[in-house]
């Protein structure tokens, strides 16, 4: 007869924790549909970039000049502050809308339409530095070095652009391949640091920032990639045969690059979702330990992540050298792409096809934005306001449902109860 | 003082974990309170202990109701707990760590860390216990880490004082001496709550003995009812305490481990020059408190450890040095010890779990690509195979219960081609059905002519599998012994006492 | 990186009646070749440049500034001569550095800072060949580029050490010195400027404590965003507003140099360390009051409890939550502090983006000064001196492109965090959220 039974107190209390977790069966299903698709993540989404937008109309309606003369005399004219905020944020939005989408003011529809493909131009880097951040996030790594690779993505695309005759087509490959390399180079170098180290990530990718950013500079100052014919610190023009095609002809910006980055997208796509070594990236940024137990090489998978994702805003990178200015390049060539493509990366929640419309959408704030400080004055830095706000708005969904007050999918279902993360 | 707990209830959503619970505890008592892993008996002291709030009853102390928003009001009131999981900051000292929360300031907010350091003396003279107040928690052995706890609670002049599972990490000898300080503590007029499932411990130290089931109490014994009134009450049904396993037919010997030492990052020798062989067709249980190098040991076999010396051949070729990757392609099956944290992929959905030790190469793979209708195919068949109870095979995992998370990592170990099984504490945690079922595959994989190896900390678990046991103590096995051997010899070894016997039949 | 330097479990002998069951388990001995292979390099980098390379002519270090009252005469240096000592002097350390190792012992830390010490004066010597190196002049400047970063740091030392990441120091130093600028400018008074940063440091960390801790958003995210946020909004509202009207919005008095009687007068620390700005003073006592209040006081006790293991801290009645909220506001509250310097101690206006990644370098400054007040204010010298080194030697002429000093920095903040710092262990608990169930 034995004395104890089979049976003991470690983790005593998590199969009671664990069948907390699970769903209610006997829910009717259409209900618990809509509940999801009301308060779901896309409902999320949309409800973020309002609130952003109107906390963006807030703060162009306070600073409005007219906007604060009306709201002197406000107590006996309110009307004149109430339309006044009205002409200031109205007008700032459809400037922003004019901008990125579609100008009815223009005539004809090829006119009309420009601003659209302006958004999609812009948002060629933004999709493939995106996704480049996505992917290291997928792996559980955070690439905050996007414009150190980008920028020496460019450098290596730009040289390559400007110093070599080649063919056409030719040319441009051997370009694109030359500035993927580069910031794959510059974004593994992270990977094997991580991996051979252990030296975190976030810090290396903002130290490479750095030496990227004096590295090109430097360059750009000698002969390597100083415009012969110039005194300032800037790169010769492209070489035509390598510059990315016009899609739509010389009368629209949008060029090539916007296909390669579709393309990006979809391997993007099948890399993470369907082959094994996207599997390993998954199983890696979910849960270390297991992975390696698994026979995972997690210091391998480190070193490929920070390749990809590297080698990803590396195309981003050339996509601004040999697509967006192509009459040479300065040390600012990244135009902050590498941490817009952070937010783009959450906003699109790290897959693939979320990244894809959320940097047209932040592409089309930045087009937006520009037409925006030009017809209205108004600075282009409200985009990063709004972006930044769409982001936290879009992190933290039971703040949205609050404010809005929207049902909480799956309401019946207690919080998840983690006992991990209670017990660390 | 009287602890009185009044129609205790609990929910978490729509599972009840505490159902109108009622104790009594008088002063001076040892209340023993008895019950399966998941039968709600934490959840009942987290609400005693203010870390949870009840949805409905009452505290009562000394007669008087209590209302507890938090640990700080309980212990205000003198109730003082022993945890599970210790409650200690590992980076503090044991002075800090008693002081934490209370803490005495002289001139100018600084910490008084000298009246501290005097507590812990003064308390420690009193029980005995031989504890440095300034050594670093961290560095201290489980069974002093427990001392430690007992001292902090103690120091907020605790009248009832709750032992949860506190003898889960202690050598049968640590357990013996518990014991004792518990009646000590008794005897200075300390109610004590002791919350545990080893019925051995209960009849020996409780007053009285209340058994709770599923959430609810079932009833209340005194320490004279047998074991089997006690287990059957605890369990629900008679229970069947031993597997039911044919007499091994081993074979030749498989895996020969020779010489194998483990160094861990810190520079201890963790793994000390550990030799054995195992059969092909039988089990090697390996016995030892936890700590005692078993961990590090299944590791090495693995690969998982980075600076192992010596011999590891699996059918005569060597295992030594190569890659997890290769050693999990040699056939070694593994199932962890912590399968949440080394096991599962907690966000991965069944059917990717199933595969998550063969993301190379067929059948889930062709040409870098993932199968997926294979994978379906195959996953559908395993869960139903091992009865995993889950919506779907796309549930993820961390969704599932603790046991049917078990069944999960034994499908996918055991649905390779074997030539090596190792499972590090396979039923931790789990419910009586799921231990029978994890038992039941571990015998017939052996019956299927596997080597298996199994670690595990608990004797009823070692005597119920083994054909041959091996006792761990300070990263040394102390000796082999016959699957048959007694219990209290067992516990010797474990202690450390090579025992005669073991040298023979090694 | 040490691996020898543990011992078994101190002071707690076992005691006869055999209670105590203590685990003492042998110990291996580990080499570790980091100090002495990094040591390598740097010697042959050493040979390279100061004998290889070598410049001729003689290095002088002026010590004292003109208003001294003690002046200290200047020391000249005979440059190739001196490269050959320090290079002898470096060799000898790292040999002796490869005996430790083999002896499996640890190159002690004194060896790797007279080492660092013995290379930076070899490179000054022979960068500032043939000309004068103003030794008092980039020691100020250190201090002045060091200023903010200190703060920031000391700030992200709190906030980590409690158990929130805080990558949103950048944030916190832009938005102090965009408030204090702008408050100080239309009430005219500096003080009210720096009490203005504090508050608006403070509302930054509100946002990250409110999200990371109500809404347990991933706190690197919510750090990253706020940086873009408060990039956003202060160059919006520059742009917007204070670009309007600049002699009323930005045009905050400079805070006056106070010179601190006597201790002002000691040869070259004086002139450093003790005509400064209050903001500098206060740094001092916030450096001091940091290290004791985190080390030696119930606050720092129980702020630690939370960061390493918040549940043990539940568990003894401390809020782990408001522990967390308060802790974060008050770092950000001390980087806001800092980022005043920039508009009322440095600059004197609030210009776009003026903090140009200072946030980032006190985050690295925290990491390589392993979350300890006093070696994060070191680390954030150490980036302070390299940045400035940059500029004097521009100003008399340097042997090397300032590209390649303004890269030094970063890339000893790299070699650090991979080599020698290597898997530091920072608070358990940072970057965890605390989910009571």
């Amino acid at each position: 007869m034995s004395d104890q039974l089979p049976v003991r107190g470690q983790a005593a209390d998590e199969a009671l924790l664990a069948t907390k977790e699970r769903p209610p069966a006997d829910e009717p299903r259409s209900s618990a549909f809509l509940r999801d698709l009301i308060g779901g993540s896309a409902a999320i989404s949309v409800f973020a970039v309002l609130l952003a937008l109107v906390v963006g109309g807030v703060l162009i309606a306070i600073t409005n000049e007219d906007v604060q003369e009306a709201a002197g005399y406000f107590f006996s004219r309110p009307a004149d502050t109430f339309r006044a905020i009205w002409d200031a944020v109205s007008g700032a939005y459809v400037a922003l809308f004019q901008g990125s989408v579609y100008n009815f003011r223009r005539p004809g529809f090829a006119d009309g339409i420009r601003p659209l493909t302006e958004t999609l131009n812009f948002a060629t880097p933004l999709i493939a530095a995106g996704l480049g951040v996505a992917l290291a996030f997928r792996v559980g790594l955070f690439n905050i070095g996007g414009r150190g690779q980008m920028l020496i993505a460019a450098a290596c695309a730009g040289w390559v652009g400007f110093s070599l005759e080649l063919p056409y087509g030719i040319h441009l490959i051997v370009a694109v391949i030359a500035g993927i390399l580069g910031g794959a180079i510059w974004g593994g170098v992270v990977g094997v640091l991580k991996a051979r180290t252990g030296a975190h990530e976030v810090i290396v990718t903002i130290m490479l920032n750095f030496v990227a950013l004096y590295l090109v500079s430097y360059f750009l100052r000698t002969p390597v990639l100083q415009n012969p014919s110039s005194n300032n610190p800037q790169s010769p023009p492209i070489s035509d045969t390598a510059v990315f095609p016009d899609l739509l002809g010389a009368g629209y910006n949008l060029h090539a690059g916007f296909i390669f980055v579709i393309a990006a997208t979809i391997f993007v796509w099948y890399l993470l979702e369907r082959s094994s070594t996207g599997f390993q990236f998954r199983a890696v940024g979910a849960n270390p330990n297991a992975a390696r137990v698994a026979g995972i090489n997690v210091k391998r998978v480190y070193v490929y992540a920070m390749l990809f994702s590297g080698g990803l805003v590396g195309l981003a990178g050339t996509a601004q050298v040999l697509g967006t200015i192509t009459t040479g390049f300065g040390s600012g060539i990244d135009a902050g792409i590498g941490f817009d493509a952070i937010t783009v990366a959450l906003l699109g929640r790290s897959r693939p096809w979320g990244v894809f419309f959320a940097g047209i959408l932040f592409g089309a704030f930045k087009a937006g934005g520009f037409s925006m400080q030009a017809a209205e004055g108004i600075p282009i830095d409200i985009v990063l306001v709004v972006q930044s706000l769409i982001v936290l708005f879009i992190a933290a969904p039971p703040l949205v449902r609050s404010i809005f007050r929207l049902p909480t999918p799956g309401a019946t279902r207690t919080p998840r109860a983690s006992k991990k993360a209670a017990t660390s | 003082m009287k602890l009185e707990l009044r129609e205790i209830t609990k929910r978490f959503g729509a599972l009840v974990a505490n159902d109108h619970i009622n104790l009594v505890v008088q002063p001076g008592e040892i209340h023993a309170l008895l019950g399966e892993n998941g039968a709600g008996k934490s959840t009942l002291m987290n609400v005693l202990y203010g870390l949870y709030q009840a949805d409905e009853g009452q505290i009562l102390l000394d007669d008087v109701a209590q209302k507890f928003s938090g640990p700080g009001d309980a212990m205000a009131s003198g109730i003082g707990m022993v945890h599970q999981h210790f409650m200690l900051i590992p980076v503090f000292t044991v002075a800090e760590n008693v002081m934490l929360g209370h803490e005495e300031t002289s001139f100018g907010g600084r910490l008084d860390l000298a009246a501290a350091r005097a507590m812990v003396r003064e308390i420690s003279a009193r029980f005995g216990f031989d504890v440095d107040p300034d050594a670093l928690v961290e560095d201290l052995p489980v069974g002093v880490q427990q001392r430690v706890e007992i001292i902090k609670a103690l120091s907020r002049d605790a009248k009832v004082l709750v032992f949860d599972e506190p003898t889960a990490v202690l050598t049968p000898q640590e357990t013996d001496e518990l014991i004792v300080i518990m009646r000590q503590l008794k005897e200075a007029g300390t109610s004590i709550v002791f919350i545990t499932h080893k019925l051995r411990e209960v009849r020996e130290v409780a007053d009285r003995i209340t058994v709770i089931r599923l959430g609810k109490v079932v009833g209340e014994a005194e320490p004279t009812a047998t074991n089997a009134e006690l287990a059957s009450l605890m369990v629900g049904r008679a229970v069947e305490l031993t597997v039911d396993k044919a007499p091994a037919a081993p074979g030749p010997a498989a895996l020969t481990v020779d010489g194998l030492s483990v160094v861990d990052p810190r520079g201890q020798i963790v793994v000390n020059n550990v030799s054995f062989e195992v059969r092909a067709g039988e089990i090697l249980a390996i016995a030892g408190v936890q700590g005692n190098g078993q961990t590090e040991l299944t590791e090495a076999l693995l690969g998982l450890q980075e600076r192992v010396t010596g011999r590891i051949e699996l059918d005569g070729k060597p295992l030594t040095g190569l890659s997890v990757r290769r050693v999990l392609d040699a056939g070694v099956g593994f199932v962890p010890e912590d399968r949440t944290e080394d096991g599962l992929v907690a966000t991965f959905t069944i059917s990717e779990n199933l595969m998550l030790d063969r993301s190379i190469g067929e059948p889930f793979v062709k040409a870098g690509t993932l199968q997926l209708a294979t994978l379906a195919e195959f996953a559908e068949q395993k869960v139903t195979e091992f009865d995993v109870r889950a919506q779907g095979i796309t549930t993820p995992v961390g969704r599932l219960s603790g046991g049917n998370q078990q069944k999960v990592v034994l499908a996918r170990e055991l649905s390779r081609d074997l030539r090596l099984f190792v499972a590090a504490q396979p039923t931790r945690g789990l419910d009586v059905g799921s231990i029978e079922f994890v038992h039941t595959r571990i015998v017939q994989t052996r019956d299927a002519g596997t080597p298996v190896i199994v670690v595990s900390t608990e004797l009823d678990e070692v005597v119920a599998l083994a054909d041959r046991i091996a006792v761990m103590y300070r990263g040394e096995i102390v000796g082999i012994v016959p699957g048959n051997t007694p219990r209290d010899i067992l516990g010797l070894m474990m202690a450390g006492e090579h025992h005669p016997e073991a040298q023979v039949s090694a | 990186m040490s691996t020898v330097t543990q011992h078994n479990h101190p002071d707690t002998p076992e005691n006869a009646a055999g209670t105590a069951d203590v685990i003492a388990l042998e110990r291996a001995e580990i080499r570790s070749w980091k100090a002495p292979v990094a040591f390598a390099i740097f010697t042959v980098i050493g040979i390279l440049l100061f004998i290889v390379i070598g410049r001729d002519g003689i290095s002088t270090f002026r010590l004292s500034t003109g208003s001294d009252v003690i002046q200290l005469p200047t020391i000249p240096f005979p440059a190739r001569a001196t490269g050959v000592v320090i290079v002898i002097l470096l060799a000898a350390i790292t040999a002796w550095s490869f005996t430790l190792s083999r002896a499996a012992k640890a190159t002690p830390l004194w060896a790797i800072a007279v080492f660092g010490f013995l290379f930076v004066v070899g490179f000054l010597v022979w960068a500032s060949a043939g000309s004068t190196l103003p030794v008092a002049g980039l020691l100020i400047g250190t201090l002045g580029i060091s200023v903010p970063l200190i703060f920031g740091a000391l700030g992200g030392v709190i906030s980590e050490r409690v158990g929130v990441v805080n990558v949103a120091i950048e944030g916190q130093l832009l938005a102090g010195a965009f408030v204090s600028a702008v408050v100080a400018s239309i009430t005219q008074m500096p003080l009210l400027g720096l009490l203005a940063a504090m508050v608006a440091g403070m509302l930054v960390s509100f946002v990250l404590a409110a999200f990371s801790i109500r809404y347990l958003v991933d706190q690197v995210i919510v750090g990253v965003v706020l940086n873009v946020l408060v990039t956003g909004l202060t160059g919006f509202l520059f742009s917007q507003v204070l670009s309007a009207n600049p002699t009323l919005l930005n045009s905050p008095p400079r805070l006056e140099r106070i010179n601190i009687p006597v201790l002002s007068e000691i040869p070259v620390l004086g002139p450093v360390l003790f005509r400064q700005t209050i903001i500098v003073y206060v740094m001092y006592f916030t450096i001091a009051a940091v290290y004791i209040g985190l080390f030696h006081t119930r606050w720092g006790l129980r702020l630690r409890s939370v960061g390493e293991h918040p549940q043990a801290a539940d568990t003894v009645g401390i809020n782990v939550t408001g522990t967390r909220f308060w802790n974060v506001s008050l770092a950000g509250a001390i980087a806001g502090f800092g980022g005043a310097y920039l508009t009322l101690g440095a600059v004197g206006a609030f210009n776009k983006e003026m903090t140009a990644g200072a946030g980032f370098i006190a985050l690295a400054a925290v990491i390589f000064g392993r979350w300890d007040p006093i070696r994060a204010t070191l680390a954030a010298l150490l980036f302070g001196f390299a940045t400035n080194l940059q500029n004097v030697l521009s100003i008399i002429g340097s042997p090397v492109p300032s590209e390649f000093m303004l890269m030094l920095p970063y890339i000893v903040t790299i070699v650090a965090v991979a080599g020698l710092v290597g898997r530091v262990r920072g608070p358990a608990a940072a970057g965890k959220p605390y989910i009571k169930s």
